[in-house]
């Protein structure tokens, strides 16, 4: 049985949530490209929060977790690299970072 | 890690503090570049909370692949595209900010409600601490051995498409000729798909 002093598992999943929360915030908000980006890194972290408490309070001996989070690693860091050049490219083309002007295929 | 409890207390408290405060700087700051040097600091606290749950080697990836390649990225995209410009204003995006805070906050609800009502089958078997890289390693190399070979042509193909996306057009040779390609090409003035919205302030030659 855990003592009562330790840190309960649900604490990192209510701060994987608030971070999640504050990420899909950012995502809808923000007019620059470069912080929508930022916070697609935010919403990821939140999820690799989860993975990490779970592996560690559920999964202590077979730390599938960990093994996920490390491919979800990878996938973020390659999503930052596609992302930030389709941004560049996007910036050469429009000559503005403002989300609401990359419009060109809206109705 | 081997801490007393309410050390391992503190620390979660004083990480997660750093992070839910850095988060909210990153999202609301009206100087992008502030949000990148917070974001670094979200990444960092992250790691800490990894090392709070046993998790040296992720940590050290954290810390490697987000802080040291993903900041460093972004650092530079807003270098590239740094352009202080002022925004249009927007007739509805009062009401648009209130409405997604709104969305948010029931998102949160909804999780927290999750999270404290599931009936987790605590406690798990018990935690295997510093072996835990002896174990990722084994399991790379047995039963993800497939997601990890994905994994690298994954990060092959990421390179050549930020690559091809990223560059401009230039020539070494005129394809059609075979004489050596002008190199004014290079510093040459892309015409934008669309006229630009400002017309006040002359397009610079991108760098």
């Amino acid at each position: 049985m855990m003592p009562i002093t330790d840190i309960p598992l649900q604490a990192y999943l209510v701060v994987a949530a608030i971070l999640f929360c504050i990420g899909v915030w950012g995502l809808i908000n923000s007019r620059n490209a470069v912080r929508v980006l930022m916070s697609i890194e935010l919403m990821l972290n939140a999820v690799n929060l989860n993975m990490m408490a779970f592996s560690s309070y559920l999964d202590g001996d077979q730390v599938r977790g960990q093994v996920f989070a490390v491919f979800i690693i990878t996938v973020a860091a390659a999503e930052a690299a596609v992302g930030l050049a389709i941004l560049l490219s996007l910036y050469r083309n429009r000559d503005t970072v403002d989300m609401e002007q990359f419009n060109l295929l809206r109705w | 890690m081997s801490l007393a409890l309410s050390t391992q207390l503190i620390c979660f408290l004083l990480l997660s503090g750093a992070l839910l405060l850095g988060a909210l700087g990153v999202v609301l700051l009206p100087n992008v570049v502030y949000s990148a040097f917070l974001l670094g600091g979200v990444l960092l606290s992250m790691a800490g909370l990894y090392l709070l749950l046993n998790a040296s080697f992720v940590a050290a990836a954290q810390v490697l692949v987000y802080v040291g390649a993903v900041n460093v990225l972004i650092l530079f995209a807003i270098m590239l595209v740094n352009k202080r410009q002022p925004l249009r204003p927007m007739r509805v995006l009062l009401l648009r900010r209130l409405l997604s805070v709104g969305v948010c906050l029931g998102l949160l609800a909804l999780l927290v409600q999750v999270a404290l009502t599931t009936p987790w089958a605590l406690p798990g078997p018990p935690s295997i601490g510093e072996a835990a890289i002896i174990r990722i390693g084994e399991h790379f190399f047995t039963d993800y051995l497939l997601p990890f070979e994905v994994a690298s042509v994954l990060l092959l193909m990421a390179m050549i498409g930020a690559i091809v996306l990223a560059r401009r057009d230039v020539l070494a040779r005129d394809v059609v000729t075979g004489a050596p390609a002008d190199q004014a090409l290079l510093e040459r003035q892309r015409s934008p798909l669309l006229p630009s919205q400002d017309a006040s302030s002359p397009s610079a030659p991108s760098p």
